[in-house]
């Protein structure tokens, strides 16, 4: 049996046991927004607000609604801070767990995208950090100066696709960035990558605007007294 | 050198420009020292969008959430004093007694402490109350997964739903509201069987109870009782 739901799309018998007084698209197909069911005709339709607002509920759907829109964003911000694939997995189920136990925080004032990415930033962070004390820790490989995350980026085997000028601009990139403290590197990566304004980047790194703006600066000025010559010689 | 070399932008100013928060547009088109240096952080910025990053294949996500989901919380996120079930039912069941408390004295006392409208009223907003939180315990227990679903909360929110249960049965009976009582008898047995059910319930039992609430029509019963309680209520 096939029925209508308030917006007019076809629902199936046991959709039209529908209690919703709360779904966010007042649908009339849902069975209770408090619910671990959501139709499908409308979940995929609700916006991050809205799937976050029945997350905090304890709607592991409406959380998933999330995992599944920004995945693939938090895996490149993940990779881009940390350079490796596995780290980046890793960090990307650390954030969304993290975001599940923490909703109750989020207010609404920034999206949910750039909340979510602010996790994913301070987590990326503390790997690093965590990282960086346990390299101190390591005599092998603390005396190892050329060590660092991003060389697992620039394969250190030349390819003949490396022969060419572009790909060798394209091998310097990843030690470029390796210069960069920590927070010049968030810094950059949230400006350029992730087109984040320096109010946010202020508010990530807890920084005061203007210091976040100089950070951005001192990143792109040192990148580009790496690569320019590079480009000169293009040129 | 042109007329404008006086005021040549400053690197941050290009920085600026390239990313759209400084228009910089007109003097790029006269300056042709400016210019160039713009070119040249364009070309070396630009060249960062190139970097490599590993490409994701399609189910990426859904094996995210697959491994996500094992280790999120079974109960909603919430600090646990915020939950509702940790305080309603304890304030149902205050409600309740205060209700049945309330007649029992006017009956032996003929006193007139609290009208009869204001304790119906206050009988009424329990039964709404109480009514719309089965209603969720049902709906998720009629909207479970077959084989995969953990049954543990609500078995622990039917448990406690149960005393608040007899107390407005018996007191909706005292008031001669049989229908309302009906309802609470049948919700009380579904109750039960939610409440003494295994956490991870098998498929057929779970598959029976679904049957028994759909088939009853209870969810939908529960539902229009609460709110015609509700509007009675706030009538009075």
């Amino acid at each position: 049996m096939l029925a209508e739901g308030r917006n007019g799309k076809k629902a199936s018998s046991h959709r039209l046991r529908c209690h919703s007084i709360n779904c966010p698209k007042n649908c009339g197909l849902f069975s209770d927004h408090l619910t671990y069911w959501v139709s499908k005709n409308c979940w995929m339709e609700w916006t991050d607000a809205e799937a976050a607002a029945e997350a905090r509920l304890g709607n592991k759907h409406a959380f998933r609604v999330l995992v599944e829109r920004h995945t693939k964003a938090l895996f490149r911000l993940a990779f881009l801070m940390t350079g490796n694939e596995q780290d980046a997995e890793d960090l990307v189920q650390e954030t969304f767990l993290r975001s599940y136990k923490q909703i109750h925080n989020f207010d609404g004032r920034a999206s949910f995208g750039t909340w979510l990415h602010r996790i994913c930033v301070n987590c990326s962070l503390n790997l690093i950090r965590a990282r960086k004390n346990r390299k101190e820790e390591s005599p092998a490989i603390a005396a190892d100066p050329t060590f660092h995350w991003l060389d697992h980026v620039a394969a250190p085997t030349p390819s003949p696709e490396r022969l060419t000028e572009s790909s060798q601009i394209a091998s310097m990139l990843g030690p470029a960035l390796r210069m960069l403290s920590d927070a010049e590197r968030t810094a950059f990566i949230l400006r350029h990558y992730e087109e984040c304004s320096i109010d946010e980047i202020a508010r990530t790194l807890g920084l005061q605007t203007g210091a976040a703006k100089q950070t951005v600066f001192r990143a792109v000025q040192k990148l580009r007294t790496a690569l320019e010559p590079a480009w000169g010689t293009k040129r | 050198m042109n007329r404008l070399s006086a005021a040549h932008l400053n690197d941050e100013q290009l920085m600026d420009a390239y990313y759209g928060e400084f228009d910089a547009s007109g003097h790029l088109t006269v300056c042709d020292e400016c210019r160039g240096r713009f070119d040249r952080l364009r070309d070396v910025l630009d060249s960062f969008r190139e970097y490599p990053i590993p490409e994701r294949d399609p189910g990426y996500a859904t094996a995210v959430w697959s491994k996500l989901l094992p280790k999120l919380p079974k109960d909603r996120p919430q600090r646990w004093w915020l939950q509702w079930w940790t305080w309603t039912p304890a304030l149902a069941a205050l409600l309740i007694i205060t209700f049945v408390a309330g007649r029992l004295t006017e009956r032996n006392s003929q006193a007139h402490g609290i009208s009869e409208k204001a304790r119906e009223r206050v009988l009424l907003i329990s039964l709404s109350d109480y009514l719309e939180q089965s209603q969720i315990v049902l709906a998720n227990v009629e909207n479970a997964a077959p084989g995969t679903a953990d049954l543990a909360g609500e078995r622990d929110r039917a448990h406690e739903l149960l005393g608040a249960n007899r107390l407005l049965r018996q007191a909706a009976e005292h008031l001669g509201d049989y229908a309302d009582a009906a309802l609470l008898d049948e919700l009380e047995r579904v109750l039960l069987d939610v409440a003494n059910s295994p956490a991870h319930d098998s498929a057929a039992n779970l598959d029976q109870l679904q049957q028994r609430i759909e088939r009853e029509g209870l969810l939908f019963r529960v539902r229009i009782t609460s709110t015609a309680s509700r509007e009675r209520g706030q009538k009075l």
